[in-house]
């Protein structure tokens, strides 16, 4: 393992990359040879709650799909709890955007939490009591659980990605990836994801959110990161998270009052 | 005639062609749908025309060698050959290029449908004298089929339906959300691979029923038949299986009933006739029940809106709401409620109010979001619940008349 780390660059020696529940080293994804995501380092403390936040086509989802290898990149490695991320598949799990799937697909609310048992359940396993029962748990930890039996396409919003949130928590991961899980839900979703997402710190895990609500970053989450292709600051809420860095991260696409509200209320 | 189809008496050829479509069908309905669920059915149309250059140059080896050319597993190993090649062709013009899928479908498609009719050209200047029955590949010729034939197919199809058996878990996954997929390791490029290989697999084990032109039609209609049915992947799996051998068996017996009418081209047909059975019946999602279901809405929604109306004292105007409403017994001919309008509307009345609760507490929220303005509270919370709400709304009040 050492080895193959040393291989891929990472120096082993690294604390900072060994305890990291996920490190980033150089990297750069593009499309089509215009960089999405450049020469990006990013260490995301153990225990934390960390908030990806940029404008609009900044590359935070991109960041997310390379740390998770469905995109790429062109450059750059990355650990998962020090080792490369192939070994440590099993202990992440990820929340995509809603609007990456089909809703009319045919299938049932318990079918897709069940998905986030797929590993344990292997190519031929049979779906048991216990892992039915297991699946109605996630779901009832994200107040879905009336829900089991229905089409997914009859859900609201909302309700989606409680589903999705129910299936990767099926999965008993440490690191847990969400791609804007509060982008145009209700209310009642937005208290019932932050409020696991809170109990899964907790418990230990860490968690890390591309997030859009600027508004809300100071009462979800303890550490942030800045990206705008390139990454712009990262650490604790209250270092990272300033007018500066938020200049910086928007530019001129974030007006001043609005810096200088947010600002404020970061005192 | 049918009838001696049917039960399978018409004769040795007849009861072999028609278990050999059984069998395809099944085979090419289990393995389409989740083709079909992938959003990609038209890749095997692809394939299918692909295989054509394959069977032409595998039957020219064969002669050269001092062969049979017309030796069906060598004309079927070519076939899945040159299938697999423009397989390949798609996925590197769609994964290499900016091409879309669509449009290298499209290329791959033609360019090999073409050199392989190029080919069966040659072949019949070649003078080999034997070459007829290549074109039977078009659209499948059963006339002289053969024992070894049916062999083929069905444990051709048996070992297709079992593979899919083994990879339907990650197919689905794959189909529903391939980015998931890859997050937690599944090999979506493999897996999309493997589903087009079981497709090309029944793709060539079908050229000898119902040919490579219309394969295409036993791999998409089944499923889209079977998912008017279920909501649910693995019945909408088994569900287009089933269509697909029952248009298998119904086809070739049909055809055997009467002379001169081709085997494939009439499955195809009767997998139609099953689909648009389903299109106008199908209880949840067929188009018959839709304009039922909308009709009905549409009845609810007018006499809804009339009682609330009534509850707060307004004049109905709508014709159609009033003729529904003296229909109904709960408005006379001058507009005015009768007895049985009154107490429905105060009902109506007081049930909007206890909705407004429910909606706005989250103790309720699987209730709540079965709201649509039309639904009795009564069937969502049991007396109880809507006991406790009525005690924050307070005590009901009349409608006058």
């Amino acid at each position: 393992m050492v080895e193959l780390a040393a291989k891929q660059g990472v120096r082993p020696t690294d604390p900072s990359v060994q305890a990291s529940p996920l490190a980033i080293r150089g990297l750069t994804v593009s499309y089509n040879q215009k960089p999405a995501v450049f020469s990006v380092d990013m260490t995301v403390q153990l225990g934390s709650m960390t908030a990806i936040i940029g404008p609009n086509g900044a590359g935070k989802s991109t960041l997310l799909k390379a740390a998770l290898g469905i995109v790429r990149p062109v450059s750059g490695q990355v650990t998962v709890f020090g080792r490369p991320l192939e070994k440590q598949r099993a202990r992440i799990a990820y929340v995509p955007q809603r609007a990456s799937v089909d809703w009319d697909f045919p299938t049932r609310v318990i079918d897709v939490v069940l998905m986030g048992l797929s590993r344990e359940l292997g190519l031929l396993g049979r779906v048991r009591m216990r892992h039915i029962a297991k699946a109605m748990d996630c779901l009832n930890r994200v107040g879905m659980h009336d829900f089991a039996d229905r089409q997914i396409g009859q859900l609201s919003g909302g309700q989606q990605q409680r589903v999705f949130l129910a299936r990767a928590l099926a999965q008993d991961a440490d690191l847990y990836l969400l791609d804007e899980p509060f982008a145009g839900v209700d209310a009642a979703t937005e208290k019932a994801i932050i409020a696991v997402l809170k109990s899964l710190k907790q418990a230990g895990k860490t968690v890390v959110a591309v997030h859009h609500d600027l508004a809300t970053v100071t009462d979800y989450f303890d550490h942030v990161f800045l990206i705008n292709t390139r990454k712009l600051a990262a650490g604790p809420v209250d270092e990272a998270f300033t007018a500066e860095t938020l200049q910086a991260t928007y530019g001129g696409r974030l007006a001043t009052a609005q810096i200088d509200q947010i600002a404020g209320a970061l005192g | 005639m049918l009838w001696d189809a049917l039960t399978l008496q018409l004769g040795y050829n007849a009861t072999l062609v028609a278990i050999g479509a059984t069998l395809l069908g099944f085979a090419a309905g289990v393995t389409g749908t989740f083709l079909f669920l992938r959003k990609r059915a038209l890749v095997s149309d692809a394939i299918s025309h692909a295989t054509l250059p394959g069977v032409c140059i595998a039957f020219m080896v064969m002669v050269a060698l001092g062969g049979d050319g017309r030796n069906l597993p060598g004309l079927l190993a070519g076939s899945a050959l040159s299938a697999w090649v423009g397989l390949l062709c798609i996925n590197g013009l769609t994964r290499r290029t900016r091409l879309a899928e669509d449009a290298a479908i499209g290329a791959v498609l033609s360019v090999f449908f073409g050199f392989g009719v190029v080919l069966l050209t040659v072949i019949q200047t070649m003078g080999v004298g034997r070459q007829a029955g290549l074109e039977g590949f078009l659209l499948g010729s059963t006339a002289g089929m053969l024992f070894a034939d049916a062999l083929i197919i069905a444990v051709g199809g048996a070992a297709t339906v079992l593979l899919v058996m083994i990879l339907r878990r990650p197919m689905l996954m794959v189909a529903f959300d391939a980015e998931y997929a890859a997050a937690t390791g599944v090999p979506v490029h493999r897996v999309d691979l493997a589903m087009m290989g079981l497709v090309m697999a029944v793709t060539v084990i079908g050229l000898k029923i119902v040919g490579l032109i219309l394969i295409v039609a036993l791999l998409i209609i089944p499923p889209v038949t079977a998912r008017f049915w279920s909501d649910r992947a693995d019945r909408v799996v088994l569900l287009s299986g089933i269509a697909g051998g029952l248009a298998g068996y119904l086809g070739a017996a049909v055809s055997a009933s009467a002379p001169n009418l081709p085997t494939g081209p009439i499955i195809v047909l009767i997998s139609f006739a099953l689909f648009a059975l389903s299109l106008l019946l199908a209880p949840a999602r067929g188009v018959l029940a839709a304009v039922l279901r909308h009709r009905r809405f549409q009845r609810r929604v007018h006499v809804r809106q009339g009682l609330l109306a009534l509850a707060q004292g307004q004049e109905v105007y709508e014709p159609y709401t009033r003729r529904l409403l003296r229909r109904a017994g709960l408005m006379r001919a001058d507009g005015v409620a009768t007895e049985a309008g009154r107490a429905r509307a105060a009902k109506a009345l007081r049930d909007e109010r206890r909705w407004g609760l429910v909606r706005a507490d989250q103790t309720h929220e699987a209730a709540a979001a079965q709201y649509d303005g039309l639904r009795d509270i009564e069937t969502v919370l049991t007396r109880d619940q809507i006991d406790e709400i009525d005690r924050r709304i307070g005590p009901p009040h009349e409608v006058r008349a």
